[in-house]
């Protein structure tokens, strides 16, 4: 699937806590976590974010606690994909498990490109692009991680598993 | 063969196999599955849509509501009732009622349901914890436990580990929290990604439980995915008496591999302050003393065991709050709050001018019980200080062991608990 959106910059170790505040977390809906999502670093991010937007950000994003929360807000945000340098570990395995796109890439995303400009990705190949051509490759997942991320998440993949009807 | 480390003879033992080594990708059995008020809604919404009928066994699945209980909101309400009827249904055993109930990392251990060797897994970042005991332990997502409470199993990357060597006996006043508050400090909150820690040194050998228990909480700080201390004289005392389950400690072998060997000497270390807003902030408290403060919260799953209260209560007695602080006093769990009440502790608390509250997680991260407005400072001996993290984006909070947020309450600004007492 190849996406084309416009780009939100974060810096280095965004934690949970800044993804959506634990005061908001009495609710489990993607929409209402969204209406909170970043503000606290953003505040322009929850009013202006479009559907098809991507997150590009530094290392160890999502760093801190285990909530889904964050990955639902920022799916709920409507983001396509987070490319990072790195990822919080619980908070990689909560995107490939919940079907949130993310991309792990060495490259300084966050200092070459430019907030607002527009990156195409491919997410099978990893292929990053931006509006220079310049191409940037991301790190592939490994064949088991790629069978949850296609099945469409964890529950889905058990499903299989389970050989239970999808629902 | 290979030299294994603990965790990695663990996992091999919960995959079946014979070994497994660092990167290897692999779904094992699960000893125990623990979900809180935040996360096991999300859960069971999930085990819900699944379809599944039943869970793997009742026997091994931990429901706890201590974040926002007693039920601070409606909202809040709503969610413990959610584990409340799904433990009734499923007959889960281990599930915990307000007045009977404790903040996870600190109720698990207490109640003897971790042992040596076992996987756990915990919707909770913090599970981490039960590594001080000889488990691997490691925090996870809704869904994971929602796949656990169906199947038993979650998957896994196996960890390298990094050995961190502490030498030295510790100066008064400088306890477990001093030490990961340092090495974190020194790694950086992701020095530890994707890898497990590994806690040793004489220095770790001479903490008490609460101790290991309070370095392990945090290994997720520095992005660990697990910490551990391997089974001692301590742990079978601690365990005695408490589990009856069989268990088989595992430990590392003599040849064992590790990514990295980190040796630290800690005999001359001072009290630690991790500065707003990352835990890896931390310096000696000399460099922050003078900064003045609103709020000292003393409690969490990182410090509101009992040698915690008695660490603050040893500083308070006869001493009272300064008045422009207020001081929040939170026994971890139902039992450590009944201690604390038959030892005078919490006389003392009260006498001193501090609001003493039932086990929750409260302020930790910015529920209630506490929640700080903008521009207020706080020193708290919880686990995280990220930026809003105790309510306010512009509220600051500092980090420290019990015995630095005690002497910083009776001065009003952060203090060396060797000039209180
Ligand atoms: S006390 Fe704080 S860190 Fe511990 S489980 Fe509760 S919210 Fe999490």
């Amino acid at each position: 699937m190849t996406i084309t959106g416009k780009v939100w910059i974060l810096q280095d170790d965004v934690d949970t806590d800044l993804i959506i505040p634990a005061r908001y977390l009495s609710s489990t809906k993607p929409e209402k976590l969204a209406a909170h999502c970043l503000e606290g670093i953003c505040p322009r991010f929850p009013l202006e974010v479009a559907p098809g937007d991507l997150i590009v950000a530094g290392k160890n994003f999502g760093c801190g606690s285990s909530r889904e929360h964050a990955p639902l807000a920022i799916k709920g945000a409507g983001i396509s994909c987070v490319i990072a340098r790195s990822f919080a570990r619980i908070f990689y395995r909560n995107a490939i498990n919940t079907g949130l796109p993310i991309l792990e890439c060495t490259a300084e995303l966050s200092q070459l490109l430019t907030p607002g400009e527009e990156l195409t990705v491919d997410l099978e190949q990893g292929l990053i692009e931006d509006r220079q051509g310049r191409r940037y490759q991301a790190m592939p997942f490994p064949p088991f991680m790629q069978q949850i991320i296609n099945d469409g998440g964890l529950i889905e993949h058990v499903r299989k598993r389970l050989d239970l009807p999808a629902r | 063969m290979a030299g294994k480390t603990m965790v990695e003879k663990i996992l091999a033992r919960g995959a079946g196999r014979e070994e497994v080594s660092p990167g290897e990708l692999i779904n094992v059995k699960v000893d125990l599955a623990l979900g809180n008020d935040i996360t096991a809604p999300v859960a069971i919404k999930e085990f819900n849509r699944l379809g599944v009928k039943e869970v793997f066994d009742p026997d091994k699945i931990a429901l706890v509501p201590d974040h926002f209980t007693p039920n601070r909101d409606l909202a809040a309400a709503e969610q413990a009732k959610v584990l409340r009827e799904f433990s009734r249904y499923h007959r889960i055993k281990h599930y915990y009622e307000v007045g009977r109930m404790g903040v996870e990392h600190a109720l698990l251990p207490e109640q003897g349901l971790i042992w040596p060797g076992q996987i756990v897994i915990g919707a909770d970042s913090h599970s981490c914890t039960y590594g001080a005991l000889g488990a691997f332990a490691t925090g996870v997502g809704s869904t994971d436990l929602a796949a656990a409470m169906a199947l038993g199993e979650a998957w896994f990357r196996v960890p390298s580990t990094l050995q961190f060597i502490y030498r030295g006996v510790l100066p008064p006043w400088v306890g477990g929290k001093d030490l990961i508050l340092y090495t974190i400090g020194q790694i950086g909150v992701e020095g530890a990604r994707y890898r497990a820690m590994e806690l040793c040194g004489e220095a770790v050998e001479a903490l008490s439980m609460d101790g290991r228990l309070t370095m392990t909480n945090m290994a997720i700080e520095a992005g660990g995915k697990c910490g551990y201390i391997q089974p001692d004289r301590v742990t079978e005392e601690y365990l005695d008496g408490r589990v009856e389950h069989p268990y088989q400690p595992v430990y590392s072998d003599p040849e064992a591999l590790y990514e990295e060997v980190y040796a630290f000497d800690v005999s001359n270390l001072e009290p630690q302050v991790a500065f707003p807003h990352s835990p890896a902030n931390s310096r000696p408290v000399g460099e922050a003393s003078g900064i003045e403060i609103d709020q000292v919260v003393i409690g969490s799953c990182t410090n509101g065991r009992l040698e915690d209260l008695k660490v603050a209560a040893q500083i308070l007695q006869g001493h009272e709050v300064h008045p422009r602080v207020r001081l929040i006093v939170i026994p971890a769990t139902q039992l450590i709050y009944r201690q604390a009440l038959e030892e005078g502790l919490l006389e003392i608390f009260v006498k001193a001018g501090a609001a003493v509250s039932t086990p929750t997680c409260g302020p930790c991260l910015g529920g209630h019980m506490g929640v700080l407005a903008a521009g207020e400072k706080a020193l708290a001996t919880t686990n995280r200080n990220f930026i809003g993290r105790m309510g306010h984006p512009e509220s600051k909070v500092y980090l420290s062991g019990p015995a630095v947020a005690a002497a910083s309450a009776v001065t009003g600004t952060i203090t060396h608990p060797g000039e209180v007492v």
